[in-house]
Formats: C-alpha cells, structure tokens, sequence
C-alpha cells in the first residue's frame, strides 16, 4: 500500500488481527482527498426525497438541484412530484441581493400548479451564505397555502451526510404530531428509514400486515405527508439504518413517548429477528401475533432455502469487499455474505461511528480490513491485495471495481432489485451469483494467466 | 403519472423546472480531466465534488477522481484558505499529480477566497514542489453554465501553462470543444489523416475511455501533457471548435501569444466537418484530403441521399448544451429535416442568434431560447407535436409522455451506451449520428406499422 494511503489515515483503517482495535472516525474528511463522501444536502435530499406528494424545492444554484434529479430509483405508488427537479437557479444578482423574493415567487407557482400535501424547501451552502431567511419565507407561504411549507437546514458545509439525516429529521419532525390519529389501532407502527428503493418497502409492509400490525407512516419510502402528520398515533417506531432517521425516533420518543427499535431488513437473520422482536413488542396485547410472525418466517423460509442452495454451492469460499455509506448497512452484508457461503474480506463506510465499527470488528473474520471514509486508491490497493470476487457499494465505486475485473452489485440508491426482505435475500444471492460467476471474468486480465499465451502477452503490454 | 406539465405556457421568472443545463465546476473538472497527471480540485465543500464525480461516472461509465477542500463551518465563516494551503500539502505528498486543477464552486466564490494569493504563497513555502503546477479557473454556478465552466478551465490552462519559448509555428491547436472523448480522439485520428501536427488539448481519450487492463491507474496514460500545452503559445493558428466551450481560449492565447485563431462549429455533420477540414488544408496546403477522407465523406452522402426520403421535413426538438446544438441544427436542416424547438439552458443571445442565422427562412417557423428549460420545451411539444427528440438523458421523460422517438446526444447519457466508443465528429460521427437518427425513426414506422403495411424492406 505505501504511499497510497495519507499518513493521517492510519487511525482510519484496521486490520482485524492487528490488535487492540480503535478507530477514528466521523471526523471531517482530510483537506485534499479524494474522499468518496458527501455533503449535508445530500443526507438531507437522500432522506426527504421519496416522500412523493410533496414539494421539493433546491433553493440555490443549479447544479444542487440538477445532480439530484431523480437520481434515487425510490418508488410511489401514487404521485409522482418527487421526481420533478425544481429549483431557484440562484444568480448573480440574488447572491448580491437575496434569494428570498425568488424563493416567494416560486414556491408560490409551484405550489398553486401542483397542489402538493406539503413543501420542503432545502437550503445549499450558499443560501447559508447570502443569509436569506429560509424560516421567515416558509412561514409566510405556509399561511398563504393553508400547506406545511418547511425548511431543511442542509446547507453543505455544515458537515457530512450525517448532520443532513438530521436536518431531514428535523424538517420531518416539524410535520408529526399535527395529523388527526383517531383510527389508529394499539397495534401499530411506524417504518422508519426505508427509501422504497426498488419496492423494498411494500415487501416489508406487506410482512407487518400479514403478522396483524398497521403501519401508520412511511418514513420516508413511498411516504405520504398526511401519514407523517399522524404518524404520532403509532404505538412503536422500527427503524432501519443506523444514522439516517434515527434522530426522528429520539425526537418522537421524548416528545410523545413513543419507543423504538432498530432493525434490519437485509438478510436472513436480521430480517427475521426484526419481525420477532416487533411481534414481541406487542405480544402482551395480541397474543397470537407471535405465532402469526413464526408462521410467516417458516412459510418464506422454507420457499427461500432450497432456492439459495444452488447459489451456495457455486459462490462457497468466494471473496468480498463491501463500501457503503452507512455502517449499519454493512453489518447485514457481512451476515448475508456468510449465508451464502462467502468470505468478507473488506467492510467499510462513509460514515460509521467508532460503536459501529467496533460492531463490524466484531463479527467479522481476522484479516479483515475495516475502513472509514475511504478514497479510491486505497480502495483499489485494498481489492487487488485481497484479491475479491465481487465488490459491493455505489456509484461511483462501481468502475473502479469493473476496471479491476471483479464483479460488482450496487447496494446503493441505484440498485435495481429489492434486497430487502426474504425475497430480497434471494436477489441479492442471484445478483451476486450472476456477476461473480459471470464468464467476461475470463478475460480480464487477472484471470489470464490460466490461459494461453497469446492472452500472457497481452497482459505483459 | 410522471407527466405533470402543464399545456398552458406562463411566464416564470423564479423558478428553473427540469434543467437543460447543470453548474459551472463539472465542466472545470472535466476539462482538467483532459490534461495528462491533473488532479481536478474542488475548492468547496465536499458534497460539490461528489456530486460532480457522480455524475461524470454515470456519463463516462468510468471511475473520475478529484480533491476536494473540504470546507466545514469554519472555512466558511474565516476564508477557505488554509484549507487550500493543507490541501495542495496533502495532495503533492500523497497524490503526485504533475497538475493540481482548482475550480471554485459556488461557496468559495461567494466567500470571495483569493486562490491566485494562497498559490503564491504555498509555492514560496515549498508546499508546491518544483516542477510541479497549479493552475485555477473561478467557477461560479450561479453564472453561466457547466459550459462555461469548461471555457474558463480551457482560458485557465493557457493563461497559466502556454508560452512562446517553446513549439513550432508548423503546429495547429485545436480545442475541441466540451466534447465526449471519442471525438477528441476522432480530431486527433483526422488531424494524423490530413497529415498535420497538432496540439489538442484538452483531451480526455485515454482518460475516460480506458480500456480495462486490470489494474487502476490514478492517472492514465492519456491526457494533453504539459509540455503540450506549453508549446502551444507557438503554434501557427488555433481552432477553437464551439464558441461557447472553445472561443475563450483561442481568444486568450491570441492576446497572450500573438497566436491567430479561427472559431468554427463543433464538426458534427458534412458541412460543418467540410469546414474544419478545408481549415486544415489551408494550413497544409495540401488542395485536396487523403483519398480514404472523401470516401468516408462519400459514404456519409450515399447514406444521406439513400435514406432522405425518411429524413425530409420531419420535425424536431432539440436540446442541449449551445455548442453541440447548433451544430445539430446546421446537420438537421442540411438533410432537409425542420428543427421546430432548439433549446438550451446555457445562457446566451448568441446562442438564439447563431441558430436563427443558421435556419435562415425557416426561423419563423422554429422557437429558438437560451436559459430555457426541458419543462417549457415539454410545453411547447404539448402545444405542436414534433416527430424526433434529440438530447441528453433528461429527454426521456418527455419522449415517454409524448410518445415520441427520441435520440439521446451530448451531456450526460446516463441510461445507454456507444457514446463512450463511437464519435459524433468528422464524417464517420455524422455517420454515427444519422443512423440512430434514422433507425429510431424506422423502429417507429415498424411499431405503428397496421398489419398490411408493415413491409420487410426498408
Ligand atoms: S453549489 Fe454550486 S458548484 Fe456546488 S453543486 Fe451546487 S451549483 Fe454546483
Ligand atoms: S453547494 Fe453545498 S449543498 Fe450544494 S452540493 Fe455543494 S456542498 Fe452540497
């Protein structure tokens, strides 16, 4: 590795094995990296984003606005204006004089066209600048529409992606608690921090409604401003994902007395321990309703397994790197990897807390490399050193990992098939499956030297 | 239903709906991208650069890298500064590129930092090794375009790296343009055809069509050198292929260097390719190009004249970036097609002037807007129906409601591939182009074909 790695991130990465494990991290990244992570606006756009009968509005320059135009493949059943790009397209003149008369004018416009069920209005680093008064605006159109019109503080520079969930769950927690909760049974939850990506939350959904409990809200997946208004009326929050709305639960909690948990949905294990414990939670009034979950959990197990075996078998022993943005995400990875007979031979994310890689280092075999806020070079030096068969993450890892020669799977907000879930068990095996036994492997260059020699002289080009 | 344009077209002063343009600093960043061992920089916040490589990698199906300055609330408040200073320290030591590229971003251009100072100064403290460069361009997103942000990277590499010392006045500078790599390369394959030694720059291929070779290079193997771009302060004339990606630059290193230059359109297409090659000739002197150069324009013409009959009097809407438009235009209405909505989001009366010169008569008949957005051609297309789209990405949704055929074109592609490999320049680009412009067409007529009509040859 040498000189691919900057000094200063030593404390960054770990070596399972090399003993006694600590970690830096949720630090801002290094001036001058190549770092994979993003701003506050983008925590903030990723969480808010799926929520599809609202408005949402970039007040700033325009490529805020243009780099997230339908970017996320989070679905609706319904309305559609989350996919809509509007923005200010902040110019010269209203960086000097003020953006706050533009931001009037058009979520007036947009507001009147649409007739949406509520308005975000999301600042950018600049807006943070020039200091228009995001609040003040809000407000006075709120009035005018009669429509919660609300700001999200998620100027850029004010931190990672992190300190953007939390401006999203402040924004979010502006709306709970002003619905009507009337007909909301005892027996009911919440689903907090599911993004729909690919119909992942209707799997879910429909899980929960099987064992007998009513979702009042989605948040934010296929979510709807009027259910987040209510949402207040749930007996229990289960939230998946470790930072994203995770303050909403706390804030709803102390406010309204209304516990949490955290779950996952991805994987075998996770998906079912998360079913058994909401059915736990309300066990002492419904006492059937564990019965109901296990029922549920035999039912889709004894449908997946036979499936996953012939995956197993072709994918036993192979290897595989993991990055992704939230660490939470990685623990279910490196639980479903086992599942299907493979090894992890690198995890990391772009922002985990020490606790979560503590977590990680835990569960994971000697070896491993574990990393926080990683950049390209390392990361390539990372899969060549450790010689993997697939590689998991986002965008824009997905080239660095083709150009190598290993396979591939999008774990991030441009995946295409539902990983969630029983169901999402079994695409996720065959996803992998497909593109680490895929045979183009065959001529990349790593692979070569199995074969003839006119194929070893191209590699010594 | 994703179709919620409205028919009724209103004036709207506030609000950018569905934009046909994005910020200045992605074409910074891709323009540094085109000099060889440049490391872009993004003088910002990190969300900016993350975005800007996202994108880039969702259009060029190829890893992009750049720094960042990572601005906290501190840099914001006191100047990004130091966090320039701690970022050229970090990237020399660890990095190693030959060229550090700095772009602003609308942040550090609204806090006003003086780049110029703190490069000076971080040179004088030997955080800058020698031999080693920094070169910067101010990109502010809340003027122009991701267009502009490519011209002013280009002007930044002359005004910084060009000079008369070295170079020969025998070679031709050629900017091609905020183009795809495919067609750099195409220029430099034209230029070794028409027998000329020329300076491209800059010039992504090599970069950003990499083929894969199993390993992952920081910095690849091609790119403009500096060396390069040095010498071209000596050079005989500069071509600056677009007037809006290219003039800025030829302009520039005239006044710098006494280097004459020539805009032309971007070579998209018979006529316009026939411009830059006749260019080409009158610095060779040559009367004639290379046999194997007519017969390709030869084939572009047996192609144009077998398939007109499919092409003439269709009409079009079309969008992009100003250069790559008005170079589709003069293709369009030289094959007899109508262009009937040509629409950018870059800024420009020179844009809507150029077009209008180009469609001459028919101008009546064409609504021609810069600082427009893909929502208000939505309108226009609900209000008068058109029979081809052709765009970037963003078209599909309009193609989709409208349900008419669509040919993706320019920046970015985000859902097809072929731009990486195939060039939209010279004759074998204007080949390229008319047959998906034609095949899309002909799919069409087979899909809408009632049984009895529904013919095998084409
Ligand atoms: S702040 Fe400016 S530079 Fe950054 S993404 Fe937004 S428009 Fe582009
Ligand atoms: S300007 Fe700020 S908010 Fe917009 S993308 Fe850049 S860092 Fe994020």
């Amino acid at each position: 590795m040498g000189s691919t790695i900057f000094e200063e991130r030593d404390r960054q990465i770990h070596r399972k094995g090399d003993e006694p494990f600590s970690m830096d991290c949720d630090m801002p990244s290094l001036a001058g990296a190549v770092s994979q992570r993003a701003c506050v606006f983008c925590g903030s756009r990723v969480v808010l984003y799926p929520i599809a009968d609202a408005l949402h509005l970039v007040h700033g320059p325009i490529g805020c606005a243009a780099y997230t135009w339908d970017i996320r493949g989070a679905l609706s059943s319904g309305p559609e204006l989350h996919r809509l790009s509007f923005s200010t397209d902040l110019q010269e003149k209203d960086v000097i004089f003020g953006g706050e008369k533009k931001l009037y004018q058009a979520l007036i416009e947009l507001i009147n066209r649409h007739s949406p069920k509520g308005a975000f209005v999301y600042s950018t680093c600049i807006v943070g600048i020039i200091g228009d008064d995001l609040g003040a605006v809000c407000r006075r159109v709120s009035e005018e529409t009669g429509i919660p019109v609300i700001p999200v503080q998620s100027e850029g520079f004010k931190g990672n992606k992190r300190a953007g969930y939390n401006a999203a769950c402040k924004a979010l927690f502006e709306l709970v608690g002003t619905g009507v909760i009337d007909d909301i049974s005892p027996v009911s939850i919440n689903i907090l921090g599911d993004f729909n990506l690919a119909g992942e939350i209707w799997i879910i959904r429909e899980y929960f409604e099987r064992m007998g409990v009513q979702v009042v809200a989605n948040i934010t997946g296929d979510g709807r401003i009027d259910d987040i208004k209510r949402s207040h009326g749930a007996s229990l929050n289960v939230v998946q994902c470790s930072g994203s709305t995770i303050d909403l639960a706390i804030m709803m909690e102390r406010q309204y007395g209304i516990p949490f948990m955290r779950v996952s949905y991805f994987g075998v294990e996770d998906m079912a321990e998360s079913l058994y414990r909401v059915a736990n939670f309300f066990s002492d009034g419904d006492t059937d309703i564990m019965d109901r979950t296990r029922e549920l959990v035999r039912n889709e197990l004894a449908q997946l397994y036979p499936l996953l075996e012939k995956y197993r078998k072709d994918l036993m022993g192979k290897k595989a790197a993991i990055y992704v943005g939230g660490a939470f995400k990685a623990f279910s990875l490196v639980k479903a990897f086992r599942l299907i007979g493979m090894d992890v031979a690198l995890v990391g994310s772009q922002t985990g807390t020490e606790e979560d890689y503590r977590e990680l280092y835990d569960i994971t075999d000697p070896g491993t490399i574990i990393v926080d806020d990683s950049n390209p070079l390392e990361l390539s030096s990372f899969l060549q050193e450790k010689d993997v068969d697939i590689f998991v993450g986002g965008v824009k890892e997905r080239p660095i990992a083709y150009k190598l020669g290993v396979g591939f799977c999008d774990h991030n907000h441009e995946r295409k098939e539902a990983l969630e879930g029983f169901v999402g068990m079994l695409n996720f095996a065959r996803e992998v499956h497909s593109t680490v036994m895929s045979p183009v492997w065959r001529f990349s260059p790593r692979r070569i030297s199995q074969h003839s020699s006119y194929e070893l002289s191209l590699k010594a080009v | 239903m994703l179709d919620m344009t409205p028919k009724e077209v209103s004036e709207r002063s506030a609000l950018r709906i569905n934009p046909a343009k994005t910020c200045q600093p992605i074409g910074a960043m891709y323009a540094s991208l085109g000099i060889h061992r440049c490391l872009p920089h993004s003088h910002g916040s990190q969300g900016c650069c993350s975005y800007h490589r996202s994108h880039l990698t969702r259009h060029y199906k190829e890893p992009v890298v750049a720094s960042t300055s990572s601005f906290t609330e501190g840099a914001a408040v006191f100047g990004g500064g130091p966090n320039l200073r701690q970022s050229l320290n970090n990237i020399f030591q660890v990095y190693n590129p030959d060229v550090v590229a700095v772009h602003t971003t609308c942040l550090s251009e609204t806090i006003g930092d003086d780049i110029p100072s703190v490069v000076r100064k971080a040179r004088e403290d030997g955080i800058i090794p020698d031999g080693k460069f920094v070169i910067h361009a101010n990109t502010p997103s809340y003027v122009g375009s991701n267009v502009t942000g490519f011209s002013n990277m280009v002007k930044a590499m002359i005004d910084y790296l060009s000079s008369r010392e070295f170079g020969s006045s025998k070679d031709v500078n050629v900017i091609p343009g905020y183009v795809d790599p495919a067609d750099m390369r195409e220029i430099k394959r034209m230029l070794g055809e028409l027998n000329v030694s020329g300076i491209v720059f800059p010039d992504t291929s090599d970069v950003l069509d990499l083929p894969m070779t199993g390993s992952y290079e920081m910095f690849p193997k091609g790119g403009t050198t500096i060396e390069q771009i040095m010498k071209t302060g000596s050079s005989g004339l500069t071509i600056s292929l677009g007037a809006f990606a290219s003039e800025a630059g030829g302009a520039s290193l005239e006044s710098k260097c006494g280097v004459p230059f020539k805009v032309l359109d971007l070579p998209v297409g018979v006529h316009a390719t026939d411009m830059f090659v006749k260019s080409i000739l009158e610095i060779t002197g040559e009367i004639r190009p290379p046999a194997s150069m007519i017969d390709d324009r030869g084939r572009v013409m047996d192609l144009m004249t077998d398939m007109q009959g499919y092409l003439y009097g269709k009409k079009v809407a079309l969008y992009g970036d100003p250069d790559q438009v008005i170079a589709m235009t003069d293709f369009l209405v030289s094959m007899g097609m109508r262009p009937v909505y040509v629409i950018t989001g870059t800024p420009g009366k020179r844009f809507e002037d150029r077009v209008n010169r180009i469609l001459g008569n028919d101008s009546s008949n064409c609504l021609v807007k810069a600082s427009a957005d893909l929502f208000y051609l939505h309108q226009l297309i609900k209000n008068g129906p058109v029979d081809l789209i052709i765009g970037n990405t963003y078209g599909k949704y309009i193609a989709r409601a409208e349900d008419i055929p669509f040919v993706r074109y320019g920046f970015p592609i985000l859902d097809r591939v072929g731009h990486g490999f195939f060039p939209t320049f010279g004759y074998r680009g204007a080949m390229r182009i008319l047959t998906s412009i034609i095949n899309t067409l002909l799919d069409r007529v087979d899909r809408d074909a009632p049984e009895e009509r529904f013919e095998l040859v084409m």
